[in-house]
């Protein structure tokens, strides 16, 4: 089956200072984007986990012992898929493959699971990560949204 | 003003430490959960630490950290863990993570109206 071009039909634009507290604040903005595509309860439980943690990685990581700022991009298609891209101008991620790797972590005290990025995987249908070395950290989730029913 | 989306509840009977946290826990509000219950833990020495997790809203892997922080305490301690009730948003954060194979925890609660609860 030929699929038809998808075509982007929404964008919100924001940025925020890296403090934890706006942890919150990032994954309710990525929840009322969603709404207009009147996701299940389960998808936007999924994405606002999967923009949860990194965001947090921009607190915790990209911007250890400063506050910068977290850019956070959200795109909505037509074919129902979001996209979420969340970048920072940090540290950037010296080993990619490594700090994805499920129980990761760089916390000594053994207080973080090292899963967040295993969680951005379980609960989107993608995840890409840029990084540059003292340049910062690009991480885009995508997630195709299931159909709308016709009965509501 | 310290901005907190989550609180913990704590009651002791018979050397059972019951937390009970309300709310999301992500990396911000699980620093304090965590703080709270590690003082409860050294200043009442109870004999078991109980999180009940059914008010939980959201969480994220910050909560699995202070749930598999607070096991390792409490067997550093020699006391019993446990996590009988788990809301939606907690129970499939361990499942995703295989926390079965560590921790005794409850099936969802009753709280089914949260679940319906968008944003």
């Amino acid at each position: 089956m030929k699929s038809k071009e998808k075509s982007c039909e929404n964008t919100l634009k924001v940025s925020f200072e890296s403090l934890s507290r706006n942890e919150s604040l990032a994954r309710s903005l990525a929840s009322a984007f969603m709404t207009q595509l009147d996701p299940t309860v389960s998808e936007l439980a999924d994405m606002k986990c999967a923009v949860s943690e990194a965001v947090t990685n921009c607190t915790v990581h990209a911007y250890k012992n400063t506050v910068g700022t977290v850019y956070m991009t959200m795109k909505a298609y037509s074919d129902r898929s979001v996209r979420i891209e969340i970048r920072d101008k940090g540290c950037g991620i010296d080993n990619i493959e490594e700090a994805m790797q499920p129980l990761f972590t760089t916390d000594p005290d053994g207080e973080r699971s090292g899963m967040g990025f295993t969680v951005m995987e379980n609960f989107t249908d993608g995840v890409r990560v840029i990084s540059r070395r003292g340049k910062g950290t690009k991480v885009t989730l995508t997630k195709k949204l299931s159909s709308l029913r016709s009965d509501t | 003003m310290e901005f907190k989306s989550a609180d913990a509840y704590f009651s002791q009977s018979r050397g059972v430490l019951k937390c009970t946290i309300r709310g999301e826990i992500d990396h911000h509000s699980a620093k304090s959960i965590r703080e709270e219950i590690d003082k409860r833990l050294r200043d009442e020495s109870p004999s078991e630490l109980v999180i009940d997790m059914g008010g939980v809203t959201f969480m994220d892997s910050s909560g699995l950290g202070v749930v598999l922080g607070r096991y390792q305490k409490a067997r550093e301690y020699g006391i019993g863990f446990s996590v009988p009730r788990t809301a939606p948003a907690v129970k499939r954060m361990f499942d995703m993570a295989g926390l079965e194979r560590i921790i005794k925890y409850g099936e969802e609660n009753s709280n089914t109206e949260k679940t319906e609860r968008r944003g």
